[in-house]
């Protein structure tokens, strides 16, 4: 039974047992311990992602009214496997020029920087990588991590539309972080620890019914980072070709394909673990792995809202993306923690209705004024008139003057 | 167990190469990197005596140390930067010896 | 040999390597991304330390913010000097000397020194909280004072260079 609702414990309870039992010391039973976890972990993530990326595929082909990938396997489930074959078997081309050592680097640090996100977060009430004390910030400084990735990316591969591509995609990165790491402090104050294992430990209420307009900002930024429509001029298909990744084929681009879809949901888990509430739900408290299957419904909602954002909204244009990130999400962003600090210490604690209440009404209130600022704004930018309206059709035709040939 | 006095080797001899970035290199650049790579021995001699001697004594010295040499590291690279582009964008030169009159 | 220790030897060597091949790499980016494995390996020593949030702070500050900014110079002033001459000056030999005796130096002052040998006391569960150096941060008391006036440098830094780095538009250059 206690395999069961538990497996991975039980199954480290045994193999420490059965190695100390070997009679090798208890330090390098651990290394030995996280080695394979962190082993585990990474060839899971990879494995997930070819299910993520039928998923994609197919539930995009049904917001545009086709039926998506459809031969390789009933439902197409195949079809993941036979593209990481193609991707697998093709030449690596490297440009003329190209600098070595960033050009193969790039594709590697992106991968690693989003595996190394799988390290912090709570899969159940006993499974997690490791319990650092400042888990949140861990999150955001390995997103600093694959902003390098892209700039070697797009410097290494000698071409000027990759290295414009990089340098619009580390700007937007770079500019998302600040509302991001702002709103990420709120459920900090709310739980008073910046662990991952406490925040999640602390939502007896979900964080989103506390501070919905964090968690919207949160939610926003997340999109943002990581480079998806709307916000995906990064790697806009009818402008730049494909971003920083042009002069990338076979498995490097596999490396960067799979480092966008894991990404993503990487965001969805880490939405869904500080917002949503983790693995907190009926009965998961005794038994973990209840909470487990709690997490991964949770992340397949954020999930599936993440792919419906994703297929229904057009691109936005660099200087409105900056625009929204600095005229509006910041400063709303700043509001918010600065009433929500106020508000959190002046209400009493605990999870009575006084403060679920206190704090809910503020947040309807911000996002009221900021509805209201946003739609004055909007009302006072003059669009400029190019021209009058021009008709469809031409009325008459008019013949072109004739000229006179010179004899 | 690693003793105090392997951290203060670290330190030192990083300490030393970075000094030797900032003696010897012509490009600008490279001799802000050996500054911060002297800030970075600053900060792991400091944490190295924080954890062993004050840890558990609940003077935060050491660690508000690190974070003003943070501070200043981050500051000051920004900073430096700017000018070093401001700099190119008159003469044409990041070489630190060609950046030598006071005139343009 | 105790886990810990291998991996600070391994990590100390990779620092210093990494640091070594900063100075003397000839191609500028090389140097830039051996610089970046510098300041990764630092990240780790913190975290041996168990100073868990110095060593995110560092990726986050350093690797994330300085070292890209650094990359980003290094691509805007590649023309500026080619990457075949030397990129050491004239004066290398006494440079190298000057460090070397600095370093023996160093050695020979601080031989007998008995707190080189302590070893670590575990941290007692109470100050293991980053929750103390916040409350440290702010009582006025104790750092406060610091915490404020790096602010006002962050905020001095951050005008001078907007300032510096800033071109008038067409016209007023």
């Amino acid at each position: 039974m206690s395999f069961i609702a538990d497996p991975i414990p039980f199954i480290i309870t045994w193999l420490t047992r059965t190695m100390t039992s070997w009679g090798w010391p208890s330090e390098i039973v651990t290394v030995i311990l996280y080695v394979l976890g962190a082993l585990l972990l990474t060839v899971g993530a990879m494995v997930f992602t070819t299910m993520l990326i039928w998923a994609e595929r197919k539930i995009g082909g049904r917001f545009q009214d086709r039926p998506g990938p459809n031969r390789v396997g009933p439902w197409g489930i195949f079809q993941t496997i036979a593209d990481m074959l193609k991707i697998f078997t093709k030449e690596f081309i490297t440009p003329v020029g190209a600098d070595k050592v960033p050009y193969n680097l790039a594709p590697v640090l992106a991968v690693a920087a989003v595996l190394c996100v799988w390290a912090v977060l709570p899969f159940s009430k006993t499974v997690f990588g490791s319990n650092i004390g400042v888990g949140l910030l861990f999150l955001i400084a390995v997103g600093g991590l694959g902003e390098v990735a892209i700039i070697l990316a797009g410097f290494g591969s000698n071409n000027k539309y990759a290295l414009l591509g990089a340098f619009r995609a580390v700007a937007q990165l770079l500019s998302y972080e600040v509302p991001m790491v702002i709103v990420l402090l709120i459920p900090v104050m709310l739980t008073g620890s910046m662990g991952m294992n406490d925040i999640v430990a602390a939502q007896k209420i979900p964080f989103i019914v506390l501070a919905p307009v964090a968690g919207m900002i949160f939610f926003t930024s997340l999109i943002a980072e990581n480079g998806r429509a709307p916000f995906d001029l990064i790697e806009a298909d009818s402008e730049l070709v494909a971003g920083y990744n042009i002069e990338y084929s076979g498995l490097k681009f596999g490396f960067f394909f799979v480092a966008d879809f894991l990404h993503a949901f990487t965001s969805a888990l880490i939405f869904a673990t500080l917002f949503l509430g983790g693995w907190q739900g009926p009965g998961a408290t005794n038994i973990p792995i209840l909470g487990f299957i709690y997490l991964l419904i949770k992340t397949a909602l954020v999930y599936f809202v993440m792919l419906a954002l994703r297929f229904s909204l057009p691109r936005f244009r660099i200087d409105q993306m900056m625009n929204l990130n600095w005229k509006f999400l910041t400063p709303l962003a700043l509001f918010t923690f600065m009433t929500t600090a106020v508000v959190n210490k002046v209400l009493p604690a605990g999870e009575n209705l006084l403060r679920i209440g206190g704090l809910l009404a503020v947040n309807v209130v911000l996002w009221l004024i900021a509805n209201w600022a946003m739609s004055s704004y909007m009302v006072r930018i003059p669009r400029p008139v190019v021209s009058g309206p021009r008709p469809v059709a031409v009325g008459e035709k008019k013949q072109a003057p004739k000229e006179e040939v010179a004899s | 167990m690693i003793p105090l006095s392997w951290y203060l080797i670290l330190s030192g001899l990083l300490f030393l190469i970075g000094l030797l970035a900032v003696l010897i290199r012509k490009n600008s650049i490279g001799i802000l990197m050996g500054i911060e790579l002297i800030l970075n021995a600053a900060n792991i001699n400091l944490l190295a005596f924080w954890r062993y001697l004050y840890a558990n004594s609940g003077d935060h010295r050491g660690q508000m140390f690190v974070i003003v040499v943070f501070v200043v590291a981050a500051a000051e690279a920004a900073v430096g930067l700017a000018m070093i582009i401001s700099a190119y964008r008159r003469k044409n030169t990041i070489v630190a010896n060609e950046i030598n009159e006071l005139k343009g | 040999m105790s886990p810990q220790q291998f991996f600070f030897i391994i990590t100390a060597v990779v620092i210093l390597v990494s640091a070594l091949m900063t100075v003397i790499t000839r191609k500028m980016m090389h140097s830039a991304l051996w610089f970046v494995l510098a300041l990764l390996g630092v990240a780790v020593i913190f975290a041996l330390l168990e100073a868990s949030f110095f060593a995110v702070v560092q990726v986050l500050v350093y690797v994330g913010a300085i070292a890209i900014l650094i990359i980003f110079s290094v691509m805007l002033t590649r023309k500026a000097m080619e990457d075949t001459g030397s990129q050491v000056n004239k004066t290398w030999v006494i440079s190298l000397l000057i460090v070397n005796l600095t370093a023996i130096g160093g050695f020979l002052a601080f031989r007998s020194w008995e707190v080189l040998g302590t070893f670590p006391t575990a941290l007692m569960a109470e100050h293991y909280d980053i929750g103390e150096l916040g409350m440290a941060l702010i009582d006025p008391e104790r750092f406060a004072l610091p915490f404020e006036v790096t602010s006002i440098l962050l905020l001095a830094a951050l005008v001078g260079a907007i300032y510096i780095a800033f071109q008038r538009k067409e016209g007023k250059k």
